[in-house]
C-alpha cells in the first residue's frame, strides 16, 4: 500500500522535467559529496607557498590553487560535504524545535497556541539575517554556532505552517476517538497528528533547505561560520574576495557550487510542493485569454443570415472543452434566432449547455480549455466568430450587454461599483471622468437604487445580493444594448428579491427596446418573461416555440418530464417525479438521442445516428422520433 | 482608517517590547560572564569590576532589563568599546546608508517583480514567460553575496563602468549623482532575490485572479484588455502582492549584511559583522534594535497600505 502510494507520488514527481533535472543535480553533488574521503585528492589543507594561485587547468590542479597553494578542487569537495552537512542538519534541528512547537500550539490549542505563537511572532517582527547575526553574536563565531543560529531563525516557518494544518487536524473525529480512548496525549501527537501533518513538514523542509545552505555560507563568508583551518563553501568565497582581482577564480568557483545546488534544491523543492500540494501547482492555473479561441478546423455550416430581420442568427454552433486529449462537447449545432426587441429564453438543466451558449456568443468562454469548435454567431449578419478582436470588443457593452449569474463574484470587489459603470460608458465612448460619473448616477437611479450618488463610491460587498444585481444590470444598459444575455440573473438572489429583480430586467429592456436572451432553468420565469422558448438537453436544443406551447403542450418527452418537476401552486395531489437516471457525461455522448437512455418512448432507432431538429405542424420544432401527440395533455 | 491606525498602532506596542526584551537578553544568554565576553582580551580584574557595575550584573534579571530600557528612553544605547563612542550615535550615523540601500533595492525589487509576474501571468507558457521563470529561479538560488562579487568584477574592474566601493568616491565625490553611482551595483545586487519571490507570488496570484468572474465582467463590457490586466487583474491581484513585498523588506535589511561587506557599504550590517568579530556587543544589541524597529515601522506602512487597498477588511 505505501509502496504503491510511493510510487504513484514519483509518477507525478517525475512529469516536472525541471524538478527531475533538480533532484539528479543534487544527487551527483551529494554522490560526490559521499565519495570526496575515497577519491585521489591532494590533501585540501596541505599549504605550498610555491605554487600559489595557480589559474584553473594548471598541471596537477584542475581548478587551480589557493593564496596559500591548496589544491581549490580539494578545498571544493571536502568544503561541500561541509556545507551539505551543515544545511542539512540545521534544516532537521529548525524541523524538529518548530514542527514541535507547531503541533503542540495546533493541539493545544487555547492559551499553549496563543503564547506559543506570540513568541514565534515575536522572532518573525526581525529581519531574518539579523536575528541570525543577533545568535552569532551571543554565542560567538563558529561554523556550529551558525548552524543553530540559522536553524533558530527558520524555527518560525515550521511552527507556523505545522500550527496551521495541525489546528485543522486536531478538530478532526479519530482525534477525538483517541482521546476518549484513553491514549496519552503524546501518543496522539505522535501516532495521530503527527502522520497527518509529515506533508507539510516535508514540504517546508524542501523549500528551506536550499536556504539553509545558502545562509550558513553566507555567515561563513562574512568570517563568522567556519573557521580556519576548516573551511566551506562560504569560507572558501570569503577568502576568495579578497583576492578578486588578482585570482577571480577562487571566489567564482565555490560560488558557483552553491548556486547550483541551490538551484537543484529548489527545483526538488518545487517538485515535491506540486506533488504533495496539488492546490499550489505553478502550472495548475491558466489564464483564460480575452476570447475563446475559434478552432482551426470550424466549419461555418448554415447559410449566412437565413431568417429574416434576425438582430442575432446562431447557426450550428458548437464549443467544447479540450482537456487532456479529450473533448467535451458543452454545446451542440446550436441554432437560435433573436429578434430585435424580442425575450427568447434557454431553458435546460445545469450542464445542459445553455450559460455555455450564452457566453460562446461573445466569445467569452475560457480559452484554455473552452474552444469554438463550429457554426456562426451572426449579428447584424456579421459572423463574429471570425471578427478581429477591436470589433468584438466594439460589440460587447456596447451592442450586446450581458447580466451575469452571480453578481457576488461578478463584480469587481475593489471598485466602487459606480466606476464599475462609468466604466462601460467609457470603454465605449469619449467621455469626460465626470460626465461618465453623472450617467452611471443617472443608471443607478434608473435601476431604482436609492440616494444613487452616495451609493455609487460603495464597494460590492458593502450593498445586498439584490442590489448588486441592479448594479450587473445597470451595467449592461450603459450603453443601450441592441441585446441583453442574462445568464440565470435571479438564481443566485432571495426568492423575495427575484421577482422584483426580474420586472426590472423587463421593463427596463422594453423601454430601451433591447432584444432579451434569457437563461434559466426556472420554467416560471420562462412564462412571465419569455416569447419563444429553446429547451436544451446534454448541449442540444431538444425543443423549440413560443413560450405558451412550450409550457402548454410540451412535445419532447424531456421538456414534458422538466415541466412535470415544477410544483404547481393549489395542486397538492401533484405527484413530482424526479426525472431517474443522469444525463450523459459530455465526452462520452452516445448516438442518437442523448435523453434515449432516460426516456419512456424511446425506441431502437433513438440510439442510432443523426437525430435532426424537425418542424411540427404548429411551428414547434423538436428534436426527437415519438413526440408526444399534440393535445394528448 | 483613523481608528484602524490608532488599533494598528497600539498593536505595534507590544511588538516593541517584545523586540526590545529579545535583545535586551542578547546581553544576558551570553553563556558564562558577559563582562569577560565583552572586554574579551581586555578583562583586567579592574575592567570587569567596572563593566559589572555599569551594566547592573549584580541586580536581578528583571531590574536589569527595566534599568536598560529606561536608559533606551533616553536614547542611551551604552558605549561602544571598540570604537569608544556612544552606540546610538554610531548606529544612527550608519542607518542612514542602510536606509538608502534598502529602500532602493526595495524598490527595484517591487518594479522588477511585479513586471515580470505579470508580464509572465498574461504570456502564461509563452516564450516570455519561460524565460522570466527561468531568471527567477536562477534569481532565487543565487546567492547574493557571489552574485555581488561577479557583477563587480564585471562592470568595475572589467568595464570600469561603475565603482563598487563606498557610498561616494574618494576625491571630488559627494554628490547625489556620485551616490546614484555608487548605488547601483549594491542596490540592484540586494534586489535579486527579492525579485524573483515577488516575481513568482505576483505570477501566481494574477493567474488566479484572470480567472475570477469579474474578469469575465469587465471584457464582457468591452473594456480593452490592456485595462483588464491592469485595472482589473492586477488591482486584485496587487492585495496579495503587498504583504509579500512588506516580508521582503526584512529579507532585504538582512541581506545588506551581505551586500555591505560585499561592497563595502557603510552601514549599520557591516558595523554588526565588525562588532561581532570584535565582541561589541553593545554595538551589536544597537544596530539590531535600531534595525528591528525600522523593520517594525516598515510592516506597520504596508499594512496600512493594505488597509488602503482593500476596503473588504475591517477597521
Amino acid at each position: 500500500m505505501k509502496g504503491a502510494a510511493g510510487i504513484a507520488l514519483w509518477a507525478l514527481y517525475r512529469r516536472n522535467r525541471l524538478a527531475v533535472f533538480g533532484l539528479a543535480v543534487v544527487v551527483v553533488v551529494v554522490g560526490l559529496a559521499l565519495i570526496t574521503p575515497f577519491l585521489p585528492l591532494p590533501d585540501p589543507d596541505l599549504t605550498d607557498l610555491a605554487n600559489r594561485l595557480k589559474p584553473p587547468l594548471s598541471a596537477g590542479a584542475p581548478l587551480g590553487t589557493d593564496h596559500l597553494g591548496r589544491d581549490i578542487l580539494a578545498r571544493l569537495m571536502w568544503g561541500t560535504r561541509v556545507s551539505l552537512a551543515v544545511g542539512i542538519v540545521a534544516t532537521l534541528v529548525a524541523a524538529l524545535f518548530g514542527s514541535t512547537i507547531g503541533i503542540v500550539a495546533g493541539y493545544r490549542g487555547g492559551r499553549i497556541d496563543n503564547l506559543l505563537m506570540r513568541g514565534i511572532d515575536m522572532l518573525m517582527a526581525f529581519p531574518y539575517m539579523l536575528l541570525a547575526l543577533t545568535i552569532v553574536a551571543v554565542l560567538g563565531p563558529g561554523l556550529m554556532n551558525a548552524l543553530f543560529a540559522i536553524a533558530i531563525v527558520n524555527i518560525p516557518f515550521f511552527a507556523r505552517n505545522v500550527r496551521g494544518v495541525s489546528v485543522g487536524v486536531a478538530a478532526q473525529e479519530f482525534v477525538d476517538a483517541a482521546r476518549l480512548s484513553g491514549l496519552g496525549e503524546i501518543r496522539i501527537l505522535w501516532s495521530e497528528l503527527l502522520p497527518n501533518v509529515m506533508p507539510v513538514i516535508v514540504i517546508t523542509m524542501s523549500t528551506t533547505v536550499g536556504w539553509m545552505i545558502l545562509e550558513t555560507a553566507g555567515l561563513s563568508f562574512l568570517g563568522l561560520g567556519a573557521q580556519p583551518p576548516q573551511a566551506d563553501l562560504g569560507s572558501m568565497l570569503g577568502d576568495g574576495r579578497k583576492l578578486m582581482i588578482v585570482a577571480p577564480h577562487m571566489a567564482t568557483i565555490p560560488g558557483l557550487v552553491i548556486f547550483v545546488l541551490v538551484m537543484g534544491i529548489n527545483l526538488i523543492g518545487d517538485g515535491i510542493r506540486d506533488v504533495l500540494d496539488p492546490r499550489l501547482r505553478s502550472g495548475a492555473l491558466t489564464r483564460p485569454s480575452a476570447a475563446t479561441a475559434v478552432s482551426p478546423e470550424r466549419v461555418p455550416c448554415g447559410a449566412a443570415a437565413a431568417a429574416e430581420n434576425a438582430l442575432l442568427e446562431v447557426r450550428g454552433l458548437a464549443t467544447g472543452f479540450h482537456i487532456g486529449g479529450e473533448v467535451y462537447r458543452a454545446a451542440e449545432d446550436v441554432d437560435l434566432v433573436v429578434r430585435p426587441g424580442e425575450c427568447v429564453g434557454i431553458v435546460g438543466e445545469s450542464g445542459s449547455g445553455k450559460s455555455v451558449t450564452a457566453l460562446s456568443l461573445a466569445r467569452l468562454v475560457a480559452t484554455p480549455p473552452g474552444r469554438i469548435d463550429g457554426g456562426r454567431v451572426l449579428f447584424h449578419g456579421a459572423d463574429l466568430m471570425e471578427a478581429p478582436m477591436a470589433a468584438l470588443r466594439a460589440v460587447r457593452g456596447e451592442d450586446i450587454a450581458y447580466v451575469f449569474q452571480d453578481p457576488q463574484t461578478t463584480l469587481h470587489p475593489l471598485i466602487p461599483v459606480g466606476a464599475q459603470i462609468a466604466e462601460a460608458i467609457r470603454a465605449h465612448h469619449a467621455l469626460s471622468r465626470a460626465a461618465a460619473r453623472s450617467r452611471a448616477i443617472a443608471l443607478l437611479e434608473k435601476v431604482g437604487i436609492a440616494n444613487a450618488p452616495a451609493r455609487a463610491g460603495a464597494y460590492p460587498h458593502q450593498l445586498s445580493g439584490g442590489m448588486r444585481q441592479r448594479i450587473g444590470i445597470a451595467m449592461a444598459l450603459a450603453n443601450g444594448p441592441e441585446l441583453i444575455i442574462a445568464d440565470e440573473p435571479t438564481t443566485a438572489l432571495d426568492v423575495t428579491v427575484q421577482a422584483q429583480v426580474l420586472r426590472l430586467l423587463d421593463d427596463l429592456r422594453r423601454e430601451e427596446d433591447a432584444a432579451l436572451l434569457f437563461i434559466t432553468h426556472d420554467f416560471g420565469v420562462v412564462s412571465t418573461i419569455c416569447d419563444r422558448v429553446l429547451v436544451m438537453y446534454a448541449g442540444r436544443v431538444v425543443e423549440v416555440g413560443t413560450a405558451e406551447a412550450i409550457l402548454g403542450e410540451p412535445r419532447h418527452p424531456y421538456t414534458r418530464r422538466l415541466i412535470d418537476c415544477v410544483p404547481r401552486l393549489g395542486d397538492a395531489g401533484q405527484a413530482i417525479d424526479a426525472i431517474p437516471g443522469l444525463p450523459p457525461p459530455a465526452n462520452r455522448l452516445p448516438a442518437g438521442c442523448a435523453f434515449a437512455e432516460r426516456c419512456e418512448r424511446r425506441s431502437l432507432e433513438c440510439t442510432r445516428g443523426e437525430l435532426p431538429l424537425r418542424p411540427l405542424a404548429d411551428g414547434h420544432v423538436v428534436r426527437c422520433h415519438h413526440p408526444i401527440e399534440a393535445g394528448s395533455g | 482608517m483613523q481608528a484602524y491606525l490608532v488599533r494598528r498602532l497600539i498593536m505595534t506596542v507590544p511588538v516593541l517590547v517584545g523586540i526590545s526584551v529579545i535583545v535586551f537578553l542578547v546581553m544576558a544568554l551570553i553563556p558564562g560572564d558577559p563582562a569577560r565576553a565583552i572586554l574579551g582580551a581586555y578583562a583586567t580584574p579592574e575592567n570587569l569590576a567596572r563593566v559589572r557595575g555599569e551594566l547592573g550584573l549584580d541586580k536581578p534579571l528583571v531590574v536589569q532589563y527595566l534599568t536598560w530600557a529606561a536608559h533606551l528612553f533616553e536614547g542611551d544605547l551604552g558605549r561602544s568599546y571598540s570604537l569608544d563612542r556612544p552606540v546610538l550615535d554610531e548606529v544612527l550615523e550608519r542607518f542612514g546608508a542602510t536606509l538608502i540601500l534598502s529602500v532602493a533595492a526595495l524598490a527595484l525589487c517591487s518594479l522588477f517583480g511585479i513586471v515580470a509576474g505579470v508580464v509572465s501571468a498574461v504570456r502564461q507558457y509563452g516564450w516570455a514567460d519561460k524565460v522570466l521563470t527561468l531568471l527567477v529561479l536562477v534569481g532565487i538560488s543565487t546567492p547574493s553575496f557571489w552574485l555581488g562579487l561577479l557583477l563587480a568584477l564585471l562592470f568595475s574592474v572589467e568595464l570600469g563602468w561603475l565603482p563598487a566601493s563606498g557610498m561616494f568616491a574618494v576625491y571630488g565625490g559627494g554628490g547625489p549623482l556620485d551616490l546614484l553611482r555608487h548605488l547601483v551595483l549594491p542596490a540592484v545586487t540586494l534586489s535579486v532575490v527579492a525579485s524573483g519571490v515577488i516575481a513568482r507570488l505576483t505570477r501566481s496570484s494574477m493567474l488566479e485572479v484572470l480567472r475570477q468572474d469579474y474578469v469575465r465582467t469587465a471584457r464582457a463590457k468591452g473594456v480593452a484588455e490592456y485595462r483588464v490586466i491592469i485595472a482589473h487583474a492586477f488591482r486584485a491581484a496587487v492585495v496579495n502582492v503587498v504583504p509579500v513585498i512588506g516580508i521582503q523588506a526584512g529579507f532585504v535589511l538582512g541581506g545588506a549584511v551581505y551586500i555591505e561587506t560585499v561592497f563595502q557599504w557603510p552601514g549599520v550590517g557591516r558595523m554588526l559583522v565588525g562588532a561581532i568579530a570584535t565582541r561589541d556587543i553593545l554595538l551589536v544589541q544597537g544596530g539590531v534594535l535600531v534595525v528591528a524597529v525600522f523593520y517594525v515601522l516598515v510592516n506597520l506602512v504596508v499594512d496600512l497600505a493594505q488597509h488602503l487597498l482593500d476596503p473588504r477588511i475591517k477597521a
